[in-house]
Parts: structure tokens; sequence; C-alpha cells
């Protein structure tokens, strides 16, 4: 097992932002069309964290012209470019699949005091 | 030039490209191996060398065994396996096989030994589908009808229940995507049998 960690290690990223499920994160994804690569960014309330070390994967979740947009991420891929906390929530769970349910005001999340 | 080594499953991981492709792996701990005996046509018919990997407590070999390896002049290693060659006068007893025999991008055949099930029913062992478990039914995982009534018998190859697993299963093809040669380590794409720290042996596709 810690052959694997210590294989893992050197492609963890070192420099993530702390962020927690209901919080508001934007992600900056890399994308490549064609020859050209640039951002694009992707904004939503984080419902998700799961697994750990190099496979661990986190899920965004944005309502875009009125239909849900779920993207799930691995934390340390090398196509996300940085990812910035916008608000931090508070939130009684660890996975907000609530929110699925819920439309317009009642799917707003506190900000943490 | 065939070649081959011994190793020992670590465990799965991935690895991430530079566009951001996630390629699952499976990590061998690869050698080193030292080559013990080197067969020739000429003396054993067939032209292979005998490699042996791993470590065992001294007093658990047998005399025969450490007789083996006495007489290679090196030490004594747990496992030996056979790989076929065509040019034994390439390789001399007593010398080190390292994991960058492979490099990235080759493809590889993965021999091991798959976990052992047990005693398995038809559903396990042959994929067999299930009855309704509800409604009135009492027939849930049996094997169902064994044939015809005609023979009077049931035919041989009858796919019944019985022992699964611990068999030997080579997985062709594979590719390999990093050796780190200071680690003893080979990375190859996708899954190969076995549990962690089971002995694999690897060796050049006979697909390419």
């Amino acid at each position: 097992m810690n052959l694997i960690h210590s294989l893992e290690e050197e492609q963890i990223k070192g420099n993530i932002v702390r962020f927690n499920p209901g919080d508001t994160v934007r992600v900056h994804v890399k994308v490549i069309e064609g020859t050209r690569e640039r951002i694009q960014v992707f904004e939503g309330v984080v419902i998700r964290r799961r697994g750990g070390g190099l496979g661990e994967t986190f899920t965004v979740r944005r309502v875009s012209y009125g239909i849900g947009v779920e993207r799930t991420f691995p934390l340390h891929t090398p196509k996300i470019d940085r990812i910035e906390v916008m608000r931090r929530g508070r939130v009684r769970r660890a996975k907000l699949y609530y929110l699925r349910g819920l439309r317009g005001k009642a799917a707003r999340i506190q900000d943490k005091r | 030039m065939p070649r081959g080594i011994l190793g020992k499953k670590i465990g799965m991981s991935q690895i991430f490209t530079d566009i951001g492709l996630a390629i699952p792996v499976t990590v061998i701990e690869a050698g080193p191996c030292i080559v013990v005996q080197i067969k020739t046509a000429a003396k054993d018919g067939y032209n292979a060398i005998q490699i042996g990997f791993g470590e065992k407590r001294e007093r658990l070999f047998t005399k025969p065994m450490a007789g083996h390896f006495s007489r290679a002049g090196v030490r004594a290693l747990r496992f030996l396996r056979e790989f076929i060659v065509e040019d034994p006068e390439a390789y001399q007893v007593g010398q080190e096989i390292k994991a960058d025999i492979f490099a990235p991008g080759e493809k590889v055949d993965v021999v091991g030994t798959t976990k052992g099930k047990g005693f398995a029913g038809t559903i396990k062992r042959h994929g067999f589908h299930r009855g309704p478990m509800s409604h009135g039914s009492k027939y849930h995982r049996g094997p169902g009808s064994l044939g015809a009534k005609g023979p009077a018998r049931v035919y041989k190859g009858r796919k019944l229940p019985g022992h699964l697993g611990t068999e030997r299963v080579t997985v062709q093809n594979l590719e390999i995507i990093r050796v780190d040669a200071d680690r003893n380590l080979i990375a190859v794409r996708g899954a190969i049998p076995g549990p962690k720290g089971g002995l694999v042996q690897i060796k050049p596709s006979t697909r390419s």
C-alpha cells in the first residue's frame, strides 16, 4: 500500500484550496479546442466530495437556464487550472443530494458565519 | 528477444496524462530477478532461462532447493520460473534482471493466479440466471435442468457448481504505462489476475 501512496504522491496537487460540500466554487477547467487551449469556468455548489488520495472527486451543481447541471471532477486532474471558493455555505450533511429536488428560494444555502 | 520478469502485484491506482485522462493502472513490483539456470537445446531439449524472485527464510528451503541455488552460486530465492528464450548464450547465471527490460508503450502479457472463490454455484461460476426470489417461487439459485430425459445421464462438460478461482490466467496485450527502475516498479494499463502480493509473470505480448 505504501508503494502506491508514494507513487500517487507525485501526482497529488499540493496547492488545492480547502472547500467543503455546500460551498460555492468556481472551477477553472482547461478546454482543448483543436490546437488552442482556453479556460472555461464552471460555477456552482459543491454537493459531494468522495474518495481519497489521488482518486478523490467532487461534484459541482448549478442550475443553468432552468436545467440542473452537475459536473464531477477528479480533484487532482491536470485539467483543472484552479478552484476559487466564492462562498462558504452552512450545511448539515456531507452529500447534498436533496438540492436536486429543490428549486429557487428553497435551494439556497445559508452562508457560514 | 523474448524476455520475462517476475513480480509482485502491489495494487491499482491511476495515472493522469498531460491532457487530463486518468489511466487505470496496476502497479507491479517487478524484480530484481536473478538468472539461476540456463537451459539449452543441447542439454535440456529446449532453450530457456530460469529466473528467481523474492525472499524466504533460509531454513525453509529444502536441501535439494538450497543445493540448486548454491550450485548456481546465487542467494536462495522464493519463486523460480522459466522463460523460453531463443538465445540462451545472451544470459549468464547470476545475472540480474530488472524492471527496465521493458519500456513504456510496450505491450505485455501478464500471467497470474486468480483469487480463490471456493466452492461456487452456477450463478457466480458460469453466469447462470437466477430464479424468481418471490411470488411463491421456491427455485432461487439452483442450476436448473441438467439435460433431456433421452440419454438418461448427464453429458460430460455440463456446467455445474464446483471450485472457482485459484487458476492460472493470462491477460494479453496490456500496455506498459510507466517503468521506475530505481524502485523496481512497472505500471500496466488495466487489471491483472490475483490478490495484492500475488506472484505475476510479465512477458512480451504474443499478440504483437
